[in-house]
Formats: structure tokens, C-alpha cells, sequence
């Protein structure tokens, strides 16, 4: 600035830029930003963007820790959750779990600093993931009421119960215990622990309440018993569904099918002296000897060489070898037939049509198949397309599917539990898919439904999104869940869709997303993020349910149409067997019994099992449709003329015209 | 339950009650004959139901698709199609109930010896279906097509069922008849003329005696009315008859027993559109949806006296009383057409004309030429030049 000439007063001129602060001045303020200073002014990120919402995420982080605590313990969990209203728009929070106990030392850190946390630096599915939910929203409740969170636990019988309030100095993201370190409570429990956050929040009802929040994370944690005590109105008791703990999650290594270039390169430059062979079976699951020997060899990469010495292009073929096990081709004649009317380019082509396959290996397939990537589909010709299916199977390496005890899903049987603990409806079913891979990280989808009953049918269907166990409530619209629900065609399955809609109907769909890191769009673990192979397991998981809603739908109306059927001949009879007597003078009583004899055989339903069959709920996977499987002995229908046949034209779908007895 | 019907230890399975009315009042062989075929029917229903089978009535298709024209009688036939009205069946169940509701009140009117309006029946047959809020017939519209199917069913004219139409229709001329036992000179009928009923069946109606040489239906009753001011009917020693419009089957029923019986000519005069011209063609031919009843109710010897397209010109009718032809003419002229009867030639050439011109004309345009030109000229005239002029047939 010196430098610069200054021949008259300088006059303050609009149009040219004067520096305001010099390098200097600005070096003086540059400092590390701590996380806590970080997110204090970005709470949006964490949650905690408005009142209601922060006092949801709040008890949100507080369950999430409880539950991951008791399940890691091996402990049924118990939780306790209360909400005080202090003074008007003034909350105070408590939650308590019977967990395994927090050891003295690790309170303040776990509760007062941001980032601390056993679970951000392993492959394993769990609640939380980076170590900074609780501490947060403790943070969130300094800033806004100035009380420190308050912990209490106990790690054993016999043992005190400490009891530390922590404040967060947000300068050095550091704890600060502000009571006297030897404080103990009067704990009845033999252990657990119970923490109490005072926050400025919004209690109220909707789609998005702390009472949502608990019923759905019940309906997801079968083995969960909880007990709510709300600011109004009386407590919630939710005894446990299944006495049996859900299957302890395995820490994983990262699977090849998904594992991203920049990611290989870093495990391979960290490898220390181990060879690649070494390092690949090493970082990866799934990968034994041989299938490293075949990747390397694959890639023409020597498996004994120095991985850190790797040479990058090699590298790159490596990884494409990798991630093209995970592809699939459509069957070769139909991917002819698409390619001759395709106005794309060979490699967009292959990206749309086939499945598994990035643009980066799209391009290296093609390439290998001795063509361009953006050569024009239309103009490749049938040996062409032979050369590119040949160039896609020589580039694939038999790898087994990730190992499923890293991902723990719920399970069929108790998703349709805690459905039904949920809601009152008539039908439930349920599907968990085998697992399957994103970026590496193994992830299991479940989903399931309820039907009928008192769900109310003029509103959208209402769908219940879980991630790792956690109920996800808000941003459906940003969800990838959602998406995938929008994407399942409904009509084809009895219900009422317009397009881009949710369905319409007595419908609540539930969606479980577990991985070992689920993908979510930001740290307030709201929303799912879009990958494909995520969308595309949601609307497989959901498809199934789907298919079994759309054979009990319409065995229902089969059913209901046939008591219309049989109550309208029976409605006529009457009136039928009035004119025949008064024609031929047989009794009237004879007239009604001869034709009331003659209906179950032009009806497809026994008249008095039916009513023991309506609305019985269905089990899952055997969605035999009830009510027309069973019929009473009598002849079937003897003519066979047209006047037979007719009565059927106008009908809905019906399971079978002639079914034999039972 | 077939054993109790074959042994009658109980009820006759078919009551004798032709055999023996009730009220003691003597049914005669008609009669009898009728009320065996209505037995008949629910007998067979109630049979095939004891044997688990889907009761069902066959009743001929009365529909374009199931008529034929027999050029060589002049007449339209119902063909031989027939439909399946089943019990066990969504959508034919109240139909079949209905039919049944039908021959029942049939039944008791043959058998007090009453005879009832269609519009009777369906008030006396109108009731809720038990236990519920639905009627056994919402509308009169619903019961007539019913009847019609029971007639053709069972093989009864409508006068056997003992059921009539609302009288619609007049006559009067140089003629004394016997109507139900009251002799009426039709000579002194006044302004209004005899009220046609719907059955003019032999012993019901009577012919006395007539000086009458032919017989002259005109579509409309106003012109027929100016017709009777002018004691048309004496001059030209004829029986005048309208049909305000179509001619009601009791009217063609006349028409043609006066055609058969008396050996009297009948001609039609119907105003110059498609509508007009079909009138003349039921006379004549017959109609679709009562085809089984031509036999008994066409005139096949019956001409078209007008108005048609030629009398524009040949009696110099003003242009400006033509009136536009309609969409909804247009699209009936194409029906009309198509129809077998209508293929002649000059019936094909007077229909295309009318689509062309866009023009028709009422009979009552030749009132512009004078208020008697109709009775002095028009008609005189037709009928004089009728050996001359070739027939619209």
C-alpha cells in the first residue's frame, strides 16, 4: 500500500476500490475456528434451525446415544424420556436409559465437545455416526438458557452415581464441569445413565412432533420398552414388542464393488511396505487371495509390487476392474435393440441401461471393446455389441456380496410387530432385501406396510422413514426414500396414484435403511442422499410389500364383490319367490329355498364362512387370499352355456371362475 | 324336492287356474291359452333352479341387427337371434325379477277379466324391494321394455296380456263400428273425432257398416282437424285418421284390418322429412322393435301420397316455407338410408335430395297457398294423377 504514489489528499473516490483492512490486520484474526464456533453459528447444519426442531433433535441425540449404548452393552433397552415445560417456551429434557454406565472421566467429553465420539472412526452400523449430536444440542441449550447439561450414571451395582453438569467452552471446543467432581445422586438403577438438557423450544403436535418421533423409533426398536412423559397430557407407556436384542453389528472393511478412485489411492498410499496383494486383502472385505491375484492380474497390475509405489494409471485400471464386478448387462438382444433407437452416445447409453456402472467405467468397458465412449449407439454395429459384452466379462472378478452381519437389519417378522404395535390396521407385510452396496458401504433396505383398518383413506399414504433404527421426520421431499416411494407405480397394486404423488389410500409405508454409514444430505441426518443403488433397493423392498398388498387387495374385493353378488340375488329372491307363487301357487317359503339352494353355486363364496374370513389379518409372506380358496362341497355349476359364462363378463378380476374344493 | 312336484301330494305344480277362475267369472280360450304360457315360464325357472341351474328366460332379439325386410310380403321379420335373461347374473337378476313382477300382475288382470295401461301396470307393480330403499321399477320407461320382452318371451300379443296403450290417434269418415258393445256412427264425431284405443281387436271393434272407398292417414292432427272442418271425410267418401305422429299400434292395427277386412286402399300423407317418411314405412312395412307384430299390423299396399320433394315444384309451394334441415335430420336421413326398406331408388334419390337441399317442408306449407288448398287441391289432385305419377313406394 506504501508504495502506492499519494500526490494530493487523497479524495475519497466512489468509483475505485480502497482497501479497508491490510494483510497484516487480517493475519491478526485468522485463527483455527473451532468446531463448536462452527456449528454455534451454523446450528441449521445440526438441527437445530428453530425451536421445535431443536427441542426434537434434541431428545432425538439423547435416545440415539441411550440406544446405541444399551445395544453395544448387550442390554434390553428401558428409556425413560420426560419433557418439563419450566416456563413458557422454556424445556427441560431428561432422558434416561438403563445402558451400561459412562466412565467418570469420559462424561464431560462425551456431553461438552463436539466431534468426540468411539463411532466416527470405524465401519459399523449404529445411531449416531460423528460424535457430535449430544454435545450439540447441550451447546444449543447453553446458548439459549445458559444451564449446563447435567449427567448422571452409573456403570455398575454398588458403584456411585456421578453426577457432573458440564457447560462447552465453544473458543477451544473443551468441557468445563462446573460442580464439585465428587457430586454423586441417589440412583435406584444398578446402572445407566440420565441426561438433562434445558433448551428454548416449541412442544407441539404433527408430522414432525417429539411424540411422532417416539411412536415411529417404537415401531422400528421392537425390543424397546419406553415410557414418555410429555409437558401435557398423561405419560405413554410402550412395553417392549421382542424380548430379543437385535444382532450385534460387525465393524466392516470397505467391500471393492463400491469403493471410490480417490479412496483406493489414499489406502494404497498409506500401505506402508505391504504389497498390493497384501494391502487389497487387507482394506477390503471380501477379498481373498485369489480374487486379489485376479484384480491385479485384470489390471495388469504386478500384486507384489509396493502399493504405495502403485503407478496411477494402473490405478485407475485397478479400480475400474473393482467397481466393474458391481456391473450388470441387460440381456444382450434387448440391449441391441435399444441401442439401434438410442439418440445417445454409447457410453450414456451403457450408463442408463446397464446397472453398476459409472461414467469412469462406462468409458474404460468401451474403450477395452476398441471403440470411443461418445460414439453414437445407433451406428455401433451387433459385433460390436458382442465385443463390448466380452470386454465387460473379462473385466469382472467374482467377488462375493459384503458380509450381512455388518448391517443388522430389523427383521420381517418384527417390523410387522411393531406395525402393528403402531396401527390398528388389517393388513401387514414386510420385505428385507439381501444386502447390497454403495460406495463400499454395505446397506440392508427394509420395508414395510400397513393396510386397511382405521387408517383413514381419503389422505396420502403416510411413510414412516427409518435410518439405522432412527426415526427420520423431517425434509421428506429432499429423501431418497421418498423418491423411491414416488417411484413404485401404486395403481398396479390397487391404489390410488397421480403421477409424482404420493399413493392415496389406508396406507402407511415403512422404510429402513441400515448401513454401516447411511448416506444422509447433511449432518442433521434428515434426509437420505439419491444414489441409485439406495433408490433402487428402496423400490425393490417396496415392490415386494406392494405385490403382496396388491394379492390381499384384491382377494378383498373378490370377496367383497361376491357378498354384493350374493346379498343382490338374495335381495331379488324375495321378490322373486313372491311373483312364482302368486304364478304357480307353490308356496312362497319352497320358491325362496330352492333359489337360495341354488346360489352358492352361481357365487364363488360360502355363505357362512365368509363372515369369519372378512378382515382377518394375512401373515406376510403367505398372502393366501382368504374367502375364495374355500368352498362348501356342492356340485359345481352345472350349465356351461353362454348364459353360465356371462355372468362373469362384467366383474372385477376374480381369483378363478371354477376352483375345486378345499 | 323333484320327487314332491312329480307325486303333487301338496300343491298342484301347475294350479289348475285356467280350469277354474276365481270370482267365478268364465276365461275364455285366449285367455286360458295366455295364462298356461305365464305358468309355463315360472314353472320352467322354478325347475331349473331345484336342479342347481341358473334360471334363464330366452327372449328374441328385437334390434336392427336381428330384423331382416322380406321384400317379397313387403315386410319386416324379427329374425331368429334370441338373448339369455339369467337370474344369477349381475346385471340381468332385476331384469329377470322384473319380468317375472310383470307376468304376475298380467296373471291377476287376465283373470279378473280387466284390461290395464301399460302405465297402470307399472304403478300396480311399483313397489320397494323388501328390505331395502330400491323399487322394483323406478320409471315407467323401465316396465315398458319389460312387457314388450315378456310378450315376445311367452309368444302373447299385448292385448292377450290384457294390456293397453294410451288411446292416441282419431278417426272419423262414412263408417258405423262396434266399440267394446256401444255401436258409433263415425259419421258424428264432432270436431274432435273417435278416440283410437289401443286394442281394436275383433270383438272388441266391429265393423257395422261403411260407404267408404279408401282410407287417408295424415301424420298430423291439426291438418287432419282442418281436413274434418271441411268434411273432407264426405266428399271424398273416405275414413281419415291421424296418429299425432307416429301411428300407435292401435292405429296401425286398424289401419290394417280396414286395409284387410274392408278391401279399402290406405294412403299416408306425412310431412317432407326423414322422420315423416319413417312414419309412412311403419305403416307400411312395419317397425323394428315390434317387427314380431307386422303380420298383423303392416299395410303393405299403402302409398305415399306426400309430401315429397316433386310437390315442391308440381304445386308451385313457395320456397320460403321450406325449413332448414338439422343435424339431428341429417344424421336420421343416413340412418334411414341403410334400412333394406328403403333401398328403392327413388326413395334413395328423394333422400339424398333432402341431405342436398338442406331443405324440408311440413304439410302444412301448402296451406300457403290458401286455406282449402290442401282439401280442394293438394289431396284431389295426388289421388286423381295417382295412375300417372309413379309411386314413392
Amino acid at each position: 500500500m506504501t508504495t502506492e504514489p499519494a500526490p494530493h489528499e487523497p479524495e475519497p473516490d466512489a468509483s475505485k476500490p480502497t482497501r479497508r483492512a491490510s494483510a497484516e490486520a487480517m493475519a491478526a484474526k485468522q485463527r483455527d475456528i473451532s468446531v463448536s464456533e462452527f456449528f454455534q453459528k451454523n446450528r441449521h447444519l445440526l438441527g437445530f434451525d428453530n425451536p421445535a426442531k431443536a427441542l426434537l433433535t434434541t431428545i432425538k441425540e439423547a435416545c440415539d446415544n441411550a440406544l446405541d449404548a444399551c445395544e453395544e452393552a448387550g442390554i434390553l433397552p428401558t428409556l425413560l424420556v420426560v419433557v418439563d415445560e419450566v416456563s413458557d417456551g422454556r424445556y427441560r429434557v431428561r432422558v434416561e436409559d438403563n445402558g451400561p454406565g459412562i466412565v467418570k472421566e469420559q462424561i464431560p467429553k462425551i456431553f461438552a465437545k463436539l466431534l468426540y465420539g468411539s463411532k466416527f472412526h470405524r465401519l459399523r452400523q449404529s445411531r449416531g455416526q460423528q460424535g457430535i449430536g449430544i454435545s450439540a444440542a447441550g451447546m444449543y441449550g447453553q446458548l439459549t438458557t445458559g444451564q449446563p447439561v447435567i449427567v448422571v450414571s452409573k456403570i455398575g451395582k454398588g458403584r456411585p452415581a456421578w453426577r457432573v453438569a458440564v457447560r462447552i467452552d465453544g473458543r477451544k471446543n473443551e468441557p468445563k464441569v462446573l460442580n464439585d467432581k465428587n457430586d454423586t445422586a441417589e440412583w435406584e438403577k444398578d446402572h445407566g445413565t440420565s441426561v438433562e438438557i434445558e433448551l428454548t423450544g416449541l412442544y407441539r403436535g404433527g408430522r414432525t412432533s417429539v411424540d411422532a418421533y417416539l411412536e415411529q423409533t417404537v415401531v422400528a426398536n421392537p425390543h424397546l420398552e419406553l415410557t414418555y412423559r410429555p409437558p401435557k397430557g398423561l405419560p405413554v407407556h410402550f412395553p417392549r414388542a421382542s424380548d430379543v436384542l437385535p444382532p450385534e453389528a460387525q465393524e466392516i472393511k470397505p467391500h471393492p464393488h463400491g469403493v471410490e478412485l480417490g479412496m483406493l489411492l489414499k489406502i494404497l498410499h498409506e500401505s506402508g511396505k505391504r504389497t498390493v496383494k497384501m494391502t487389497l486383502m487387507e482394506e477390503f472385505s471380501r477379498v481373498t487371495a485369489g480374487v486379489a491375484d485376479e484384480l491385479c492380474a485384470r489390471a495388469g497390475i504386478d500384486p507384489n509390487g509396493q502399493a504405495q509405489r502403485a503407478d496411477a494409471a494402473k490405478v485407475e485400471a485397478l479400480h475400474g476392474v473393482m467397481v466393474a464386478s458391481n456391473a450388470a448387462m441387460p440381456p444382450i438382444k434387448r440391449f441391441a435393440a435399444t441401442l439401434a433407437k438410442s439418440d445417445r452416445s454409447l457410453r450414456d447409453a451403457l450408463l442408463e441401461d446397464a446397472s453398476g456402472f459409472t461414467p469412469a467405467l462406462a468409458e474404460l468397458v468401451v474403450r477395452r471393446a476398441g471403440m470411443e465412449p461418445s460414439v453414437r449407439a445407433r451406428i455401433v454395429t451387433p459385433t460390436q455389441v458382442e465385443h463390448l459384452f466380452d470386454a465387460v466379462a473379462k473385466s469382472q472378478v467374482r467377488i462375493l456380496p459384503p458380509p450381512a452381519n455388518c448391517v443388522v437389519p430389523v427383521g420381517e417378522g418384527l417390523i410387522m410387530e411393531g406395525l402393528k404395535r403402531r396401527f390398528q390396521a388389517e393388513f401387514f407385510t414386510s420385505h428385507t432385501r439381501p444386502p447390497a452396496v454403495y460406495r463400499g458401504n454395505p446397506f440392508v433396505v427394509e420395508a414395510g406396510i400397513a393396510f386397511g383398518g382405521s387408517l383413514s383413506k381419503e389422505d396420502s399414504a403416510e411413510v414412516l422413514r427409518f435410518a439405522n433404527r432412527v426415526p427420520l421426520l423431517y425434509q421428506p421431499r429432499a429423501c431418497a426414500i421418498h423418491e423411491a416411494v414416488l417411484k413404485v407405480d401404486w395403481k398396479s397394486y390397487g391404489l390410488q396414484q397421480r403421477k409424482g404423488e404420493l399413493p392415496v389410500g389406508p396406507l402407511a409405508i415403512f422404510v429402513h435403511l441400515a448401513s454401516v454409514w447411511v448416506p444422509f444430505t447433511s449432518e442433521a441426518k434428515e434426509a437420505v442422499a439419491h444414489y441409485d443403488e439406495v433408490v433402487r433397493e428402496i423400490r425393490l423392498a417396496l415392490m415386494e410389500c406392494g405385490r403382496k398388498l396388491g394379492t390381499w387387495v384384491r382377494a378383498q374385493q373378490a370377496e367383497r364383490w361376491e357378498s354384493q353378488r350374493k346379498s343382490l340375488f338374495e335381495k331379488y329372491i324375495v321378490e322373486l319367490a313372491a311373483s312364482i307363487h302368486a304364478i304357480t301357487n307353490v308356496p312362497e317359503g319352497k320358491v325362496r329355498e330352492d333359489f337360495a339352494n341354488a346360489l352358492p353355486n352361481h357365487v364363488n363364496i360360502p355363505a357362512p364362512a365368509a363372515d369369519t374370513l372378512v378382515g382377518a389379518p394375512v401373515d406376510e409372506a403367505d398372502a393366501t387370499p382368504p374367502g375364495p380358496e374355500v368352498r362348501p362341497s356342492t356340485p359345481p355349476p352345472a350349465p356351461a352355456d353362454e348364459a353360465e359364462a356371462a355372468p362373469f363378463e362384467d366383474g372385477p378380476s376374480k381369483p378363478a371362475k371354477k376352483k375345486k374344493g378345499s | 324336492m323333484a320327487k314332491k312336484k312329480t307325486t303333487t301330494t301338496g300343491t298342484p305344480s301347475i294350479p289348475g287356474l285356467a280350469d277354474a277362475p276365481p270370482e267365478g267369472r268364465a276365461l275364455d280360450a285366449r285367455d286360458r291359452k295366455t295364462l298356461q304360457k305365464i305358468e309355463m315360464l315360472a314353472m320352467e325357472a322354478l325347475a331349473a333352479v331345484r336342479l342347481g341351474k341358473n334360471p334363464s328366460l330366452s327372449i328374441p332379439v328385437r334390434a336392427l341387427s336381428n330384423v331382416s325386410f322380406d321384400a317379397e310380403a313387403g315386410l319386416i321379420r324379427l329374425g331368429d337371434a334370441r338373448q339369455g335373461r339369467s337370474f344369477f347374473h349381475l346385471k340381468q337378476a332385476k331384469l329377470f325379477m322384473q319380468t317375472f313382477l310383470i307376468a304376475e300382475h298380467c296373471k291377476k288382470f287376465i283373470e279378473a277379466g280387466a284390461t290395464t295401461s301399460i302405465r297402470d301396470i307399472y304403478y300396480a307393480a311399483k313397489h320397494s324391494v323388501a328390505g331395502t330403499k330400491e323399487n322394483t321399477f323406478e320409471d315407467q320407461s323401465e316396465s315398458d321394455p319389460i312387457i314388450e320382452d315378456l310378450e315376445v318371451s311367452i309368444d302373447a300379443l299385448r292385448e292377450e296380456l290384457h294390456l293397453r296403450a294410451e288411446n292416441r290417434g282419431s278417426m272419423v269418415g262414412p263408417m258405423t263400428i262396434r266399440d267394446t258393445g256401444d255401436t258409433i256412427d263415425l259419421r258424428r264425431m264432432g270436431s274432435g273425432g273417435w278416440s283410437i284405443p289401443s286394442i281394436v281387436e275383433p270383438g272388441r271393434l266391429d265393423f257395422v257398416n261403411t260407404e267408404a272407398e279408401f282410407v287417408l292417414f295424415i301424420e298430423k292432427s291439426a291438418v287432419w282437424a282442418r281436413l274434418n272442418e271441411d268434411r273432407y271425410w264426405q266428399t271424398a267418401k273416405c275414413m281419415l285418421l291421424h296418429g299425432s305422429g307416429m301411428a300407435a299400434r292401435g292405429t296401425r292395427r286398424l289401419l290394417r284390418r280396414m286395409h284387410e277386412e274392408l278391401k279399402l286402399p290406405v294412403y299416408v300423407v306425412t310431412d317432407n322429412d326423414p322422420w315423416g317418411f319413417y312414419i309412412y314405412s311403419v305403416i307400411k312395412q312395419g317397425s323394428i322393435n315390434l317387427a314380431y307384430e307386422s303380420m298383423r299390423m303392416a299395410v303393405p299396399k299403402a302409398r305415399f301420397l306426400g309430401v315429397m320433394s316433386s310437390d315442391i315444384e308440381r304445386f308451385a309451394i313457395p320456397k320460403i316455407t321450406a325449413m332448414a334441415v338439422t343435424d339431428e335430420d341429417s344424421s336420421r336421413i343416413d340412418q334411414i338410408m341403410r334400412y333394406e326398406w328403403f333401398q328403392s331408388k327413388r326413395w334413395q334419390e328423394e333422400l339424398a335430395l333432402m341431405k342436398k337441399t338442406g331443405k324440408k317442408y311440413e304439410i302444412e306449407a301448402l296451406s300457403s297457398k290458401g286455406i282449402r288448398y290442401i282439401t280442394q287441391e293438394y289431396i284431389p289432385q295426388k289421388l286423381r294423377g295417382r295412375r300417372g305419377d309413379a309411386w314413392l313406394d
